[in-house]
């Protein structure tokens, strides 16, 4: 009841560009669906369609695109809880939600397991003598199982789960803050950016180091998706339509495309100067790099920009199996991460050209798109799907696409 | 009708063994005496000016290789198979006539801070006027950020230039089982950066390993007890490195002019 009092009446002032009841936002569906195909491509290490994939265009890559439209669909369902029922609620199903990622993570990682087992079971190579070591951890699976558990041990692929799961169970009073003082919880979270970085600020991983991706640094991205999504993206509206803004968005998405090009074509490193290069390296992926984060800025803002929320194709069925795979962004996450392990498996053991490259990534985004239609079918048969919520007020948007 | 039968059969089977035989002449590496390398694996526009200085004045060259299990080989004859004594060889072979000493100082699972902190002894040892630093997959094992192991990099590569000598930093073995599990590409994009930042010269050996096994001239992916591969890998990397080092140090133009 305090919570509801304390609540309602800020917004009421700040109510106008909150869209509450909007219909959603088709293009945050394109874009996770997108991003998802992306990531999904980029957990393959060999295959050839990498090359389309954004991370090779720029500093930022699917990661950010994938964070951010989850904290900006967070905020968008639980916020219209935590305002319709209240701060308990919209919480109890805020931990709910990241109670399924957690279950989500467990059962890729049992998969994993499988999949090193049957590696340390059947490879042995004298020319890998070192790299073998990897698979110690299997000497103690008492230990290694437990740390799982504890989202501490987590291997190659399988960051982003625990940092969704670390990032919503922060989530109920950053929502909170959000509606009450979404400019106060933008600045806290761009402080605790800061002080991350300041302090080195991480979370403990196993067997040693720190988490792949530092939930203290990425809860910017997400904070801010949600702050968008909560009326910011109203207010930035003028600053983005701004014909300098987008001009500064597209040299820099030129100045990182030409920095990355210097990557993978070694004679151009000589045209990046010392200084330059000595201020901007690395680019930290950990730590979510501001060079990273202005990237990912704008990408958004050159896409809302030429994209916009009416965008007729948004309707049109060319568009629909990415929208669909963004709706059951769980689900679709954890089959990309399960279709990459068995695509790369696939290709190394046949040793796979290009061509075979080609069609396990095209085979694996099918199979994404025919499981998202699927889930489409069920939600739409127990009559909850996405998107049309005239059934029932009260249906669990939040069950498949926070 | 049974005779066209047969001649059938024993074509399609000769076809079968036929092209089992060359699926087999694919995946079989090169005999040791040519390795696959691309020009553009050893070819640099980065100089080797102490090298060149130090077989030109004082016609010997002394190198030192310091790296962690996958700059050696198991077993009891492991060292003489190599790439550090491939190397030995290789250059040899080229600098006919001159003293050359490549010493090999292997460390299994040790990561790069330690490795800098043996540097000096090493560098006072064997005053090399090259150095090549394999490192990067210990790092990777034991989860060391890689923000740590870019400046312990850095420092040893200052240091290592500060006592007047070339440095090539050498990156990990590209082992496609273990990719899933241990990803090495962060570190990876350090060395190249720490590489480039410095004036080092860098042996993509991750990116060489991968283009043999693209093109199959060994198969990494393969399980296998035996040492022929492993030997011959480490042989085409010792000879990989010999040649960058003779076109970054110009040491043709050294043969020719000690010929004449």
């Amino acid at each position: 009841m305090f919570a509801k009092h304390m609540l309602v009446r800020p917004l009421a002032a700040a109510s106008a560009p909150v869209p509450i009841g909007n219909e959603r936002d088709l293009r945050l569906d394109l874009f996770r669906g997108v991003a998802l195909w992306l990531i999904f491509l980029d957990h393959i290490p060999e295959n050839i369609m990498n090359w389309f994939t954004i991370r090779n265009y720029g500093f930022s890559d699917a990661t950010e695109i994938f964070i951010f439209i989850s904290g900006y669909t967070a905020a968008f369902v639980y916020g219209r809880a935590m305002r319709e029922r209240g701060i308990v609620i919209a919480s109890a199903r805020v931990l709910r939600r990241a109670w399924q990622i957690y279950v989500a993570h467990i059962f890729l990682f049992t998969i994993f397991m499988a999949e090193i087992a049957y590696v340390a079971a059947t490879f042995d190579n004298p020319l890998y003598a070192e790299e073998m070591n990897i698979l110690d951890f299997l000497k103690q699976p008492d230990i290694t199982i437990f740390q799982a558990l504890l989202l501490k041990f987590k291997p190659v692929n399988m960051d982003v789960l625990p940092l969704y799961i670390a990032l919503l169970l922060f989530f109920p009073p950053m929502l909170w803050l959000l509606l009450w003082q979404p400019a106060l919880a933008l600045a806290g979270s761009a402080l605790v950016y800061v002080l991350a970085w300041n302090f080195d600020w991480n979370l403990p991983a196993y067997p040693n180091g720190v988490w792949f991706f530092n939930p203290f640094a990425w809860q910017l991205l997400f904070v801010f998706g949600a702050w968008c999504a909560l009326g910011g993206a109203q207010r930035l509206s003028p600053v983005l339509r701004s014909p300098a803004v987008l001009t500064v968005a597209i040299a820099y998405l030129l100045f990182a495309f030409a920095i990355t090009l210097t990557w993978y074509i070694e004679p151009l490193q000589r045209f990046v100067p010392g200084w330059l290069s000595d201020w901007m390296y690395p680019i930290d992926k950990t730590n979510l790099d501001v060079l990273r984060f202005a990237h990912f800025l704008a990408l958004a803002a050159v896409t809302v920009r030429f994209v916009p929320r009416d965008w007729p194709l948004l309707k049109s069925p060319l568009l629909r199996p990415a929208i669909l795979c963004g709706q059951h962004s769980l689900e679709i996450f954890c089959l990309g991460v399960f279709l990459a392990f068995a695509g790369q498996f696939i290709i190394g053991e046949w040793s796979g050209g290009p061509l075979i490259q080609a069609a396990i990534s095209l085979l694996g985004i099918l199979i994404m798109i025919a499981t998202a239609s699927l889930i489409s079918w069920y939600k739409h048969m127990e009559g909850r799907s996405p998107g049309s919520r005239v059934k029932s007020p009260d249906a669990d948007l939040a069950g498949g696409e926070a | 009708m049974t005779l066209n039968k047969s001649i059938a059969v024993t074509l399609a089977l000769g076809a079968v063994c036929f092209m089992a035989y060359l699926a087999d002449g694919a995946r079989a590496a090169p005999p040791a005496e040519e390795c696959d390398i691309p020009q553009s694996f050893v070819e640099s526009e980065i100089d080797l000016p102490r090298t060149l200085t130090e077989i030109k004045d004082k016609h010997r060259l002394d190198v030192s290789v310091v790296g962690t299990g996958s700059s050696g080989l198991a077993g009891t004859e492991g060292a003489r198979y190599a790439y550090p004594a491939r190397l030995d060889e290789a250059l040899k072979a080229h600098l006919k006539g001159f003293d050359v000493k490549v010493t090999a100082h292997v460390q299994p699972k040790q990561i790069t801070a330690a490795m800098v902190s043996g540097m000096g002894k090493i560098l006072s040892d064997d005053k090399p006027a090259l150095v090549i630093w394999q490192a990067g997959t210990a790092d990777a094992l034991s989860g060391v950020e890689p923000e740590d192991f870019r400046s312990s990099l850095d420092q040893g590569v200052e240091q290592i230039q500060s006592a007047d000598a070339d440095v090539i930093l050498m990156n990990m073995q590209y082992s496609p089982r273990t990719e899933s599990m241990l990803d090495v590409s962060a570190y990876a994009d350090v060395m190249r950066v720490v590489a480039q930042q410095r004036g080092a010269l860098l042996f993509d050996r991750l990116a060489l390993m991968h283009y043999w096994n693209d093109e199959g001239t060994f198969d990494l992916y393969a399980a296998t007890k035996k040492y022929d591969m492993a030997r011959r890998v480490h042989d085409c990397i010792g000879r990989g490195l010999a040649s960058q080092i003779i076109n970054a140090a110009h040491l043709d133009a050294v043969r020719m002019q000690t010929t004449r």
